[in-house]
């Protein structure tokens, strides 16, 4: 289980996070809702290691995390799909999904099972470069890159930004599918209201660094929920 | 100033496309003489590409800027674009953290800056007088020897509104200045901005509802590069197309 305690992040003398707590656990879609600027993506930065905190503490399976730089994190099976999904344009989609095995021990080093099962149009594209891909493609082959690294936690950042319609459907079927096998904890980041909605289990609603709203998603009012989104 | 219904911007079906994104998209706007005005707008709304636009710093595919009277901005170039008195303010604060309030302020003045003025140049009573305005609208006169890189984030973007103020612009365009800011701080903000207004247009960025609230003045918002609503906050937020954007759908 993870959990964010407290936490505060700044860049430089601004706040970003102001004391945020939240909970992912193992199984369980946790979305992370929120117009943009409120704070989404630095609580990710937060939890992976991108950026240091500046009070609190993240505790990753019982172990104190906050310090560990973001490679640690990253063997400890912390896997970040971030936003723009920085794919290496020059890279083959191949070589872009052995870059998951950095994080792996030498005896390890293999893809997943079922990985192209999963993205099967990854398959197909093994040879072309990263940057020919579409931008669906491009998410699809972040993704999988994160699942190279056999993550138990797999965080996502707005997986649906700029994406067609048909796509997103496939990855959020993925994402269900992950969460169903019960092995990871899985935090969404979203600004699509109905697609995170239908995959979460948790809802958190951020706003100005802060959470506003944070529950089951039985518990929550989705009318409530909306009017925090819209402005 | 308000009733002055002058234009001192239009952007005029302004379009820009980078690697085949369109981050600006026939984009046409209006701004009065004198008037403060937010602009709001999901991810990839072009917000940043239409300041960039604005002040010469990307040049439209297709469209016209103009300001004031007849200027096309689209043939001007960045420095040529800010002598004409329109003043930027980035998100992130660029002050000169090793000196103090007021000396940020005094190399902020409008005025010869070339070397060998410089070199030579004393500090006149007016230019006191004038950071002493400045100081007391952005409210750091208490702050006036602080080294300035020991304010806090507010001070430190509210100094950086006053080393525009001191270039005597037309029009300001501030982007997200109340982001990382404490309440209070975001509260005075607005309050800043609408004081500033007694003399000068500005056009303000934002992601923060609470400000755009207390700034309590036409809201435009923009989406996939153009403008999908305009008018009173009730008013956009109340705009089924708007709660969609924003619901991602």
């Amino acid at each position: 289980m993870l959990e964010v305690k407290q936490v505060s992040l700044h860049y430089g003398a601004a706040i970003a996070l102001r004391k945020v707590s939240i909970q992912a656990k193992q199984g369980e879609v946790t979305c992370i809702l929120g117009r943009n600027g409120v704070g989404k993506t630095s609580m990710l930065r937060a939890i992976t290691g991108a950026h240091p905190i500046s009070g609190g503490e993240i505790v990753w399976n019982g172990e104190n995390i906050s310090r560990l730089p973001l490679y640690e994190r990253a063997r400890r099976g912390i896997a970040w799909v971030p936003q723009g999904r920085d794919v290496f344009p020059l890279l083959t989609v191949r070589e872009n999904l052995e870059t998951g095995f950095a994080v792996l021990p030498r005896g390890k080093r293999t893809f997943p099972d079922d990985m192209y099962d999963l993205f099967p149009i990854l398959k197909t594209m093994q040879r072309r470069r990263g940057g020919d891909l579409s931008g669906g493609q491009q998410q699809q082959l972040a993704i999988a890159r994160a699942l190279v690294t056999r993550p138990k936690l797999l965080v996502l950042d707005e997986p649906t930004e700029g994406i067609q319609p048909s796509i997103i459907k496939d990855i959020g079927r993925v994402i269900d599918l992950l969460r169903s096998r019960g092995e990871m904890a899985i935090v969404l980041v979203e600004q699509y209201f109905d697609f995170a909605r239908d995959l979460a289990q948790t809802i958190a609603v951020m706003d100005r660094g802060d959470i506003v709203l944070y529950g089951r998603r039985e518990d929550l009012d989705e009318d409530d929920v909306r009017r925090r989104l819209s402005v | 100033m308000s009733s002055n219904q002058e234009t001192l911007l239009y952007l005029d079906g302004v379009s820009v496309t980078f690697d085949g994104f369109r981050a600006l998209n026939s984009l046409s706007l209006v701004l009065a003489q004198g008037e403060l005005r937010a602009v709001i707008g999901p991810n990839r709304a072009g917000k940043p590409t239409m300041m960039d636009v604005i002040t010469g710093k990307t040049r439209p595919d297709t469209g016209k800027v103009v300001f004031g009277k007849d200027t096309d901005l689209t043939k001007l170039d960045e420095p040529a674009i800010a002598d004409l008195g329109i003043g930027r303010k980035f998100q992130k604060p660029t002050v000169f953290e090793p000196h103090t309030v007021w000396d940020n302020l005094l190399l902020a003045l409008a005025g010869d800056r070339r070397p060998r003025f410089t070199l030579w140049a004393r500090q006149t009573s007016e230019e006191s007088d004038r950071i002493d305005a400045i100081l007391k609208t952005i409210r750091l006169r208490e702050h006036r020897d602080r080294r300035s890189g020991d304010l806090s984030h507010g001070q430190k973007q509210w100094l950086e509104i006053g080393m525009l103020l001191a270039q005597e612009p037309q029009l300001l365009l501030v982007d997200e200045p109340v982001a990382g800011m404490t309440d209070a701080e975001t509260e005075q903000t607005a309050e800043l901005l609408r004081e500033i207004n007694h003399t000068r247009s500005v056009v303000v960025v934002e992601h923060d509802m609470a400000f755009v609230r207390a700034l309590g003045v036409k809201v435009t918002v923009l989406h996939e590069g153009s403008v999908l609503s305009e008018g009173s906050i009730d008013h956009v937020s109340n705009d089924p197309r708007v709660i969609e954007v924003y619901l991602g759908r």
